[in-house]
């Protein structure tokens, strides 16, 4: 499994942060050149970043370069740039239609092809950013096969609705379950907001314990001090690794014993529950837990 | 047989030893009450009124050894308004035993220049001063030592002081002097102490004149000749801060994790382990880590060292460290728990560290956490010099506590602005790589292959392990392999081990000759 708990926005002309970007263990880097970038800084900011992409070792960390739109004079550049730097992502900011995906998968594959490049390779995800997109959201999550997420971005659409961010996020969990539910339609991520308040940081455990519990796969997060966090709130609890053993081993049971109903604790067994188990123990494997000590202890 | 003074018949001699007859009650004991009548006490006035007065009245001379202690920090004025005062006095040829010196020193400069002082004694250097003697300026080669180094040379009589001019918050007009009350508390007067035990003459410089017995004291009123009230010893505002804050750099924050995650999945992590940390960035961020860990494992410390700030004392008051041994108070919140806690514990130099006593603190250390201006593949450290070549930093008490501790961890970001920590050979080696056990960067951590045991302990451990060799290249590969640094053949400095051997010397920058 693929994890996407935390994307690391690194400003893409900050030499110094881009050359850490990936030591802090977040699951993916974002170098971003657009709105973290001032318009005098456009060109050196997308040279800086094709420069760290093509030189430096991210040990294998997902790369992920944020370009600017089509609609400003630097989408087309940035795509020709990024497409020979070759990251593993490319998002698009401000993603109001599928036709936009669409647009930029075209450019994707015009350059990859200049190249020589094997067409769809690099991939893709969207920023969702505005009501449009918002309502837009499930055909933008498959306008592309490249396309691997869709993300919510906050402070634009809250602007556009006429409202501010609160703490608990009410104005915005509408957008942010429409976005969940396109991805899950479609089969991709669905990637959470940044969460701007830095030094906040009990605010910032409450934020990602909501979209955890709604279903987010991940968020998006503006400091390196926000990783362990997200990475402590979405690994499973011993318990539920626990009991996510203990579903797998009654099922085991139940099928040499070709038993039909299955139920742990009185509690039934069905099918969404064992997935859910899966998920636990994947998600824990994948967190760095060792399942089969675990498992040894849980035997004994 | 002869009468006394009062008419007692005393013998001259008896079974072959001489007696002396009493002569009176003040004949022998000048420094006692010498007229019952005189209310003014105490008679023995050890108070002067001027800086000069006291260096007149500590008969100083030509070619001798004076000293100063600096838990003043970057808030000291003792040393340059001493040396103000002792240099318009004419006297030359001094020799200056400071335990460290700051970069606001550099007024030394002058008095150096000007033949008053011809010799340094001290932990480390810094700013123009520390460029001063890496530029070959200074005649004779300055002599770092370590803090235990220090105490164990004044001891053997290595170092021989002739007046100390000590800066204390508070004394009383017979000299009982602690660090803690006063306008400019600093809180353990741990360095102090060893030199006003073995110094010829003491000096006590105050800004706050307690009453007697300015209780309870570090220094004792019995090995102070001479006391000095100022307007002010120092900037409390530098000499400490409110509270010690953990850096919110995310690189030092990331170190500072790796480094707990290392300690506490050693074998040295168990209920009743003894520690100390650095005051800086990722070590003194450790703490947090750790902390974590603590409460979550049930585990508590029996006693921290060193260099104590308000983090330690946090975790003593939430019961997570049981004592504290304190050389150094770094804050404000410390400084209020060695005023008031019997569990804050100050103690001198000797004890904490000197390595020829029968018996130092960190001896008894099981885990010490210090940070690194470069290590190499051999994991010596150097603390001194900086990747210029130019002397930035002290010896401090890095080789003792990597010596005494069981598990001395050092820690530093790989990669500093465009040079790596990791190099092939240091500079300057302050610590002797058999005494590092294990190196946490950013990037890595390197155990000391010489340590066989932690190497095997750790096989079943998940935590990014690196070679030192690997380290280098991951460096190397970032930032390239530098141009070496150009010294000449003149030695500016000579580095000291703790046992008094000379560990290397550290040469004159070419580019400032």
């Amino acid at each position: 499994m693929k994890l996407r708990r935390t994307m690391l926005y690194v400003p893409g002309n900050n030499a110094g942060m881009m050359k850490d970007a990936h030591i802090y263990r977040s699951d993916s880097v974002m170098f971003d050149l657009e709105d973290s970038v001032s318009l005098n800084e456009k060109d050196t900011a997308r040279f800086l970043v094709f420069n760290a992409l093509t030189t430096l070792d991210y040990g294998g960390i997902e790369t992920v370069v944020r370009i600017n739109g089509l609609d400003s004079p630097y989408g087309r550049e940035d795509i020709r740039a990024m497409v020979r730097a070759r990251p593993n992502v490319i998002r698009l900011p401000k993603t109001e239609t599928a036709q936009d995906i669409k647009d930029v998968e075209e450019l994707i594959e015009e350059e990859e092809k200049a190249c020589g490049y094997e067409v769809g390779t690099i991939k893709l995800m969207a920023a969702i950013e505005g009501p449009l997109g918002v309502l837009n959201a499930y055909e933008i999550a498959l306008a592309s096969t490249r396309m691997i997420g869709i993300a919510l971005g906050a402070e634009d659409y809250v602007t556009s609705m006429k409202t501010k961010r609160s703490p608990e996020g009410v104005e915005i969990l509408f957008a942010r379950s429409m976005i969940l539910n396109a991805a899950r339609a479609a089969g991709i991520y669905a990637i959470d907001t940044v969460y701007a308040d830095v030094n906040n940081e009990e605010g910032f455990l409450d934020e990602v314990k909501l979209i955890h519990q709604l279903g987010f796969d991940g968020k998006s997060v503006i400091t390196p001090r926000q990783i362990q966090p997200v990475h402590d709130i979405f690994c499973p609890t011993n318990k539920e690794i626990d009991h996510a053993l203990k579903v797998l081993e009654v099922i085991k049971e139940a099928e040499s014993k070709q038993s039909g109903v299955i139920s742990l604790n009185g509690k039934m067994v069905d099918k969404p529950i064992v997935e859910r188990a899966e998920r636990v123990l994947e998600m824990a494997k994948a967190s760095g837990i060792n399942i089969d000590e675990l498992e040894d202890d849980y035997n004994e | 047989m002869s009468k006394n003074a009062i008419g007692r018949e005393i013998p001259e001699e008896l079974d072959g030893v001489k007696l002396t007859p009493f002569d009176g009650a003040v004949k022998h004991t000048p420094l006692v009450r010498q007229d019952k009548g005189n209310r003014q006490l105490p008679r023995l006035n050890k108070l002067v009124d001027t800086i000069e007065q006291a260096v007149i009245k500590s008969g100083l001379q030509d070619g001798m050894t004076i000293s100063f202690h600096h838990h003043f920090r970057s808030g000291d004025y003792i040393v340059n308004m001493v040396m103000d005062v002792i240099s318009r006095m004419g006297i030359k040829d001094l020799t200056i035993a400071a335990s460290s010196l700051m970069a606001h020193h550099d007024e030394l400069i002058g008095h150096i220049e000007n033949g008053t002082v011809t010799q340094l004694i001290t932990s480390g250097l810094r700013g123009k001063l520390a460029k001063f003697v890496s530029a070959g300026k200074m005649g004779k080669p300055v002599l770092f030592h370590s803090h235990g180094g220090r105490a164990r040379a004044i001891e053997v009589g290595q170092i021989k002081i002739d007046v100390a001019f000590l800066g204390v918050p508070s004394c009383d007009v017979y000299g009982n002097a602690n660090g803690y009350t006063g306008p400019s508390a600093c809180g353990s007067l741990g360095y102090a102490m060893v030199d006003a035990k073995h110094s010829e003459t003491v000096v006590l410089i105050t800004d706050f004149l307690a009453d007697y017995p300015n209780t309870p004291f570090s220094i004792d009123q019995d090995l102070v000749d001479i006391i000095v009230k100022v307007d002010a010893v120092g900037d409390p505002k530098k000499i400490s801060t409110g509270a010690t804050r953990i850096t919110q750099n995310p690189r030092d924050l990331l170190i500072a994790r790796n480094a707990a995650d290392f300690i506490v999945a050693s074998p040295y992590f168990e209920d009743g382990f003894s520690m100390q940390t650095g005051s800086g960035g990722a070590s003194l961020a450790t703490t947090r880590f750790l902390t974590e860990q603590m409460e979550k494992k049930n585990i508590t410390a029996s006693w921290a060292l060193g260099g104590i700030t308000s983090q330690m004392v946090k975790m003593h008051e939430a019961g997570l460290i049981k004592k504290m041994l304190d050389i150094q108070t770094f804050d404000q919140d410390s400084i209020e728990s060695i005023a008031k806690n019997r569990l804050h514990t100050e103690i001198d130099a000797s004890y904490y560290a000197n390595p020829l006593n029968k018996g130092c603190a960190v001896n008894k250390l099981n885990v010490v956490i210090l940070s690194a201006l470069e290590i190499d593949l051999n994991f010596n450290v150097n603390v001194l010099t900086g990747s210029d070549g130019v002397i930035m930093g002290a010896s401090g008490g890095h080789s003792d506590t990597a010596i005494g501790s069981g598990l001395s961890v050092i820690v530093a970001p790989l990669v500093r602005g465009r040079t790596s920590t990791v190099t092939e050979n240091v500079l300057t080696v302050i610590t002797p790589g058999e005494s590092v056990d294990v190196f946490v960067s950013d990037r890595g951590i390197a155990i000391n292959p010489r340590r066989k045991d932690l190497i095997e302990h750790f096989k079943k451990v998940h935590l990014p392990f690196s070679t030192m060799e690997e380290l280098l290249e991951k460096a190397e590969r970032l930032v390239g392999k530098p141009d070496s640094i150009e010294f000449t053949d003149r030695i500016v400095g000579l580095v000291e081990y703790r046992d008094g051997t000379i560990i290397d010397v550290v040469r004159q920058v070419k580019a400032l000759d």
